[in-house]
């Protein structure tokens, strides 16, 4: 059993940090206040090739494994969950379902480009109807002289409408009970996205409604297998996970980060905060859900990286890590007392992006119902 | 073009050195990096040969954990690194540091030298000015932007009135402020290729130098801690905030 990183691994989280720490940190509180795409950043990033992580370096990638995506979004997520966001679902969800399904014409076309960080990708499941109960979806797209007809819409849609959305998979009942994925570029005549939602966190991330309204693409933009989409879904959401647990952890840690220091200036009653031991127990905690986090989700991702199954691990690991954020963003927020109220402080927006970990990418009771269905419990199927 | 770049591994450069006994910097054991100010020469090597062609070679002199440093360097982009690694090396001065790598420099055919201005931990600020002499060289110093053109070096030099354009021929040796472009971010695929990079272990013997002829010449004899910085004046609106503000300025001679 070894738990060391590779060294490789260890200097590349560090370069991520000192990124994070000189690049995203400064901007971050302005960035969720004027709730503003972070294109610049996204720009930068794109240069270190934090967009084509995972991805071999023949489609432009940086041939990584998903460890170090993971320990990448951990370090972006420990200052900035918008910008974190921003990359996990560019890369978990835009570019990844390519990479897995896609053509070689298609991993051409969308893929390069997405791993260099010029264009990207959104992954549209979700709809206003039903985001758990994904079957319940309405979507339609029908072959027609050769072209896939996509009429619908889709809510939520992470990436839908930035400057740099090229392309949008969006899931449709292609016949009876048949589920498949799309490839539609974002400048098909037909496809249009809302303005952007208004969250209560996450606020720099760009999440739309996308609407579909006859939208024609050539039959060859099917995404992997026909009548597959709902699996393929399923198993890019897996990969999903295990990266929404990294940036869960990232979170928590920034908060245990903010809290150690304030407990440690602050002073009631003549001694610093830090000395009480009220607080001091609700840091320790904070730090044994930061661990278990990261060792939940690295499990996850080593698995991944060793072509084994991981379904149930990345379940856990998205269950736990969400749920410790939550509960670590709402003590450091009480840590700090008034000043943690006041959108002055980093704690203030840790504790209104956290909420949406336990949300997006399978809730936290679609989670627990994965885990129960690998128990061999009954009645689990959804 | 072949660029060489010195380069120091420094205890964590965020935080303070602790000194052993003989107010020497401890460097075992404790985590370090590339001294920032170094990552400006690297950067500025960088760039001249992705214009002009050629390598740039690191070179450090430290204990084994410098290699660190090195490979910070290699994974930004530079192509091979020279580590001078010597017990007898330990408590080198500055004189003695410039002498070593002065004879690692001059082992290859080089056209530019670069360097920070002073390391982090140490700040004598002499050493590579002391490399230019011993190489007889032109040296140009806090350059916030450098060019080569004809076998000229060009460097701009920040004053308090704007700036200096230096030229040298080369060979020549040159210091990097941190006002020069940012250094790079190193990237996964820089990390993973530096590992296959070329660096070369020199003992003393290799550059024919003796522990003797390396003796300090200076020693540090005495540590006084700086004092710490009073708490500031916080003035209060009323009448008189203006008349107050303008002493102030007048005595710190702004006005
Ligand atoms: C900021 C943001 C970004 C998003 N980005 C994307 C994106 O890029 N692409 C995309 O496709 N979607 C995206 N989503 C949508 C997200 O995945 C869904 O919101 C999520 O899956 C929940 O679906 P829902 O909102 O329809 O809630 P529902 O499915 O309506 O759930 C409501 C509640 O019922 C519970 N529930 C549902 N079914 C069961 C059951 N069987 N047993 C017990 N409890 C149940 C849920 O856990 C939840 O508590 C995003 C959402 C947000 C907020």
């Amino acid at each position: 059993m070894d738990f060391e990183l590779t060294e490789e691994q260890e200097e590349f989280r560090q370069a991520v940090r000192e990124f994070a720490r000189d690049e995203i940190a400064p901007r971050a509180k302005e960035l969720d206040e004027q709730e503003r795409f972070p294109l610049e950043i996204v720009r930068r990033m794109g240069e270190l090739g934090l967009f084509g992580l995972p991805f071999p370096e023949r489609y432009g990638g940086q041939g990584g494994d998903f460890v170090t995506f993971c320990l990448c979004l951990e370090e972006i997520a420990s200052v900035d969950s918008s910008v974190a966001i921003t990359l996990e679902a560019a890369v978990g969800l835009g570019a990844n379902p390519i990479f897995r399904f896609g053509t070689e014409e298609q991993k051409r076309r969308w893929l390069e480009p997405m791993a260099r960080g010029e264009i990207l990708g959104a992954f549209a499941l979700t709809e206003a109807g039903g985001g758990s109960d994904v079957r319940s979806m309405r979507t339609t797209a029908r072959l027609e002289g050769g072209k896939w007809v996509v009429d619908g819409s889709k809510a939520f849609i992470t990436n839908s409408g930035t400057p740099i959305t090229a392309v949008c998979a969006v899931a449709a009942i292609t016949g009876e009970g048949e589920i498949s994925a799309i490839l539609v570029p974002t400048d098909t005549p037909g496809f249009a996205v809302g303005p952007p939602y208004r969250k209560i966190g996450w606020r720099a991330s760009d999440t739309r409604e996308v609407t579909f309204s006859g939208c024609r693409v050539p039959e060859a933009n099917l995404l992997g297998e026909r009548g597959r989409g709902y699996a393929q879904f399923l198993e890019t959401l897996d990969d999903g996970r295990i990266a929404i647990a990294a940036l869960a952890t990232g979170l928590a840690r920034g908060c245990l980060e903010e809290s150690v220091r304030y407990a440690r200036e602050r002073e009631a009653f003549g001694r610093p905060i830090g000395a009480y031991q009220a607080l001091q127990f609700k840091m320790a905690d904070i730090r044994v859900g930061v661990e278990n986090a990261r060792l939940a989700y690295l499990r996850a991702a080593w698995l991944k990286d060793r072509g084994r199954r991981y379904k149930t691990e990345a379940a856990i690991a998205k269950l736990y890590a969400s749920e410790v954020a939550v509960a670590a963003a709402r003590d450091a927020v009480q840590i700090h007392g008034g000043s943690g109220y006041i959108e002055e402080s980093s704690v203030a927006r840790f504790y209104r992006d956290a909420k949406v970990l336990e949300i997006g990418e399978g809730t936290s009771e679609i989670q627990r119902i994965l885990i129960a269905r690998d128990l061999g419990l009954p009645g689990t199927e959804l | 073009m072949n660029v060489v770049v010195l380069v120091k591994y420094v205890p964590d450069p965020q935080g303070t050195p602790e000194l052993d006994d003989a107010f020497l910097v401890v460097r075992e054991g404790t985590e370090g990096a590339l001294d920032p100010g170094d990552e400006y020469a690297v950067e500025a090597g960088l760039r001249l040969v992705e214009t002009h062609g050629g390598e740039v070679t690191l070179l450090t002199m430290g204990p084994e954990t410098a290699s660190a440093a090195l490979r910070k360097g290699l994974s930004m982009g530079a192509h091979a690194g020279v580590h001078v690694v010597d017990p007898a090396l330990r408590g080198s001065d500055a004189l003695a540091t410039a002498r070593v790598l002065a004879a690692a420099v001059r082992r290859r055919p080089f056209d530019l030298v670069l360097a920070g201005v002073e390391s982090t931990d140490g700040s004598t600020g002499t050493v590579p000015m002391t490399v230019a002499q011993l190489l007889e060289l032109p040296s140009a110093t806090f350059a916030r932007a450098l060019s080569v053109e004809d076998g000229v070096l060009r460097i701009e030099r920040p004053t308090d009135l704007g700036f200096d354009v230096v030229e040298a021929p080369l060979p020549a040796l040159a210091t990097v402020t941190g006002s020069a472009p940012e250094p790079r971010y190193p990237t996964l695929k820089g990390i993973m290729q530096a590992k296959q990079k070329p660096v070369e272990r020199l003992a003393l013997a290799d550059l024919g130098l003796s522990a003797e002829a390396l003796a300090p010449t200076q020693r540090v004899v005495g540590l006084t801690r700086a004092q710490e910085r009073a708490a500031g004046e916080v003035i209060q609106a009323g009448e008189d905030t203006a008349k107050r503000i303008v002493d102030l300025l007048a005595e710190a001679k702004v006005l």
